[in-house]
């Protein structure tokens, strides 16, 4: 069959098969006048535009930018402000590291199999967990997996969420399941503590059919679970343990295997990884040994050549991804290399040590910040319990009036958690990780007392 | 290549023995133990479940090649043989004895004029 570009009869026999009569009404969804604009703009740069010009356009579009070394971020709500030293983006941008997509004849890149194996190694002892995948695409995306998994393994459909779990990865896993014969349910937290209301999840657990409760620690709100109890609760209804983590934290909080989580996912965003808009992060996905064979993605083994060389290869990718593919659990058959790689230098440079330091750092920090504002007249803490580096202000001005004053003030303001959560309007969630200063949080405090004024 | 003769046998190289007791006992012959090489992972059904003929009740891998299964007769998984998930090596030193896979109970008279015996196996894959 001969390769040729697509011609104006090609365009036109598409058109009609959709029932539309220009690829203009494809766009309807965007406002006409961004159209227009957009419009206007190809047609500026229709000769092209110099080297120059490009680069000035694009500088002073990227100078339009807010970002955490501009303005000062007391933002969490799943993407971290923490500190990454230089050496991190130093060594991961190195040449032999620039491909670090995992290529199709995988065992002929020995180093990017060994740089994953060590990535495994290290988010199992971190979060001391039997067995970890190479990664997956995001925390969501992991959680998903994780489901399908819990499902699969226990043979049962009903999947408890907690309403107290990131708004973002309850959507992606609604998404992600579609079509299949699982049954999403959500748990309702405690108003009072803003941890799952534990009569809730008795509720859902007797009702039965119950393949997994996940839970998330810290939760949406950075108010910290009763892990072992929940971990008890589900393991007694003969469902597994789904644990997302955030791994900074656990160089402090109780790894997941600590309290017999079946199945940990978590961001590894916070292990080195810039914000940058939103992503990409990388998905930490880890399970008992026993549920190898159902979990997805790829997993990187130790191994001897015919000469007894250790050597590194692809194990457990085979079967239901390439030769089975009808009997597959999961159609992920790759991993999120390159930010992977950022992570375990992130960790290997820091150390344990490093990674304690800026775990408690972000705790204390927190802690500090939720004494000086919750000091402010009118301001009060949302829920009464226990935060790690995150907690949520219930405040007698919208947040979105707050984030204006801050935002004059050079601050990144808190997430409004009325976003997701009509009861909690007014309710403003705040991170503070280990860059913030006193001199910082102080100035925060200082702008939120008079924009509560 | 070993192919006792009080053993029926499938043309997918799974050996089946009709027990005294009505039920029937599977397994994978010599011949298919030999041409998969080293077995490292064998996936049973659960015990209580049931199956109809020609269903897949499990899956045996080698380091070169992975294989479904399949039941000749229908009927209730009564047993399986935990040693052969737990060490698949059985599988490949014993597959006639050690290295039995299920038991099944058949709902029905099993019909075994598809099945080949000894003779006919070992000229087939002779």
């Amino acid at each position: 069959m001969p390769y040729s570009a697509l011609t104006p009869a090609d365009r036109t026999a598409m058109l009609e098969t959709i029932g539309i009569s220009s690829a203009d009404e494809l766009f309807a969804d965007i406002p006409a006048g961004l159209r227009e604009k957009a419009r206007n703009a190809f047609a500026e740069m229709e000769n092209g535009l110099s080297e120059l010009t490009i680069k000035r356009l694009f500088t002073s579009l990227a100078a339009k930018n807010t970002h955490v070394d501009s303005a000062i971020s007391f933002l969490g709500a799943g993407l971290y402000d923490h500190y990454v030293p230089a050496a991190v983006s130093a060594i991961a941008s190195r040449g032999e590291f620039v491909t670090a997509y995992t290529p199709y004849q995988a065992e002929t890149s020995q180093g990017t199999l060994q740089v994953i194996y060590e990535f495994q190694t290290l988010v199992c002892r971190l979060t001391e967990m039997e067995m970890a995948n190479a990664s997956l695409y995001d925390g969501a995306t992991g959680l998903a997996e994780a489901l399908i998994l819990a499902a699969t393994a226990t043979k049962r459909k009903r999947l408890l969420l907690p309403q107290n779990l990131s708004p973002a990865y309850r959507r992606v896993a609604q998404a992600y399941l579609q079509g299949l014969p699982y049954e999403i349910v959500e748990v309702a937290y405690d108003k009072a503590t803003g941890a799952i209301d534990s009569q809730a999840l008795q509720t859902e657990l007797e009702a039965g059919d119950v393949a997994a409760v996940v839970l998330a620690q810290p939760n949406f709100f950075g108010v910290l679970e009763d892990a072992q109890a929940i971990s008890n609760a589900a393991h007694a209804a003969g469902a597994l343990l789904i644990s997302v983590f955030n791994p900074l934290t656990l160089g402090v909080l109780p790894a997941p295997g600590s309290y017999d989580a079946d199945i940990a996912i978590g961001d590894g965003q916070s292990l080195g990884l810039p914000i940058t808009y939103g992503g990409p992060g990388v998905g930490l996905f880890c399970c008992k040994q026993k549920y190898s064979r159902l979990a997805p993605g790829r997993l990187v083994g130790l191994t001897v050549d015919a000469k007894g060389n250790r050597g590194f290869t692809l194990t457990l990718q085979t079967r239901e991804q390439h030769i089975r593919r009808e009997k597959a659990t999961s159609n992920i058959c790759s991993n999120q290399a390159l930010c992977a790689l950022v992570a375990t230098i992130y960790v290997a440079t820091v150390g344990a040590s490093g990674l304690r330091e800026a775990a408690s750092q972000s705790f204390h920090k927190a802690a500090f910040a939720r004494e000086q504002l919750q000091a402010i007249p009118g301001v009060e803490l949302a829920f009464s319990g226990n935060n790690f580096h995150e907690f949520a202000l219930k405040l007698p001005v919208p947040v979105a009036q707050v984030n204006t004053a801050l935002q004059h003030a050079g601050i990144t303001g808190p997430y409004a958690l009325g976003t997701d959560y009509p009861e909690l309007k007014d309710t403003a969630l705040f991170c503070v990780t280990e860059k913030r200063t006193r001199e910082e949080i102080e100035l925060l405090a200082d702008t939120l007392r008079e924009a509560v004024k | 290549m070993n192919t006792p003769e009080n053993l029926l046998y499938t043309q997918s190289d799974e050996w089946l023995k009709k027990e005294d007791d009505g039920t029937v006992t599977l397994g994978i012959t010599d011949y298919a133990q030999h041409e998969l090489g080293e077995i490292v992972y064998v996936e049973l059904p659960e015990v209580g479940s049931t199956v109809a003929v020609g269903d897949s009740f499990g899956v045996v891998e080698s380091v070169k090649a992975v294989g479904d299964l399949h039941t000749p007769v229908g009927g209730e998984v009564i047993a399986v043989n935990d040693a052969a998930p737990d060490s698949p090596a059985i599988v490949n030193e014993s597959p006639y004895e050690n290295g039995w896979l299920v038991k099944i109970k058949p709902d029905a008279e099993p019909d075994t004029s598809a099945l080949l015996d000894a003779a006919a196996y070992t000229s087939y894959r002779g």
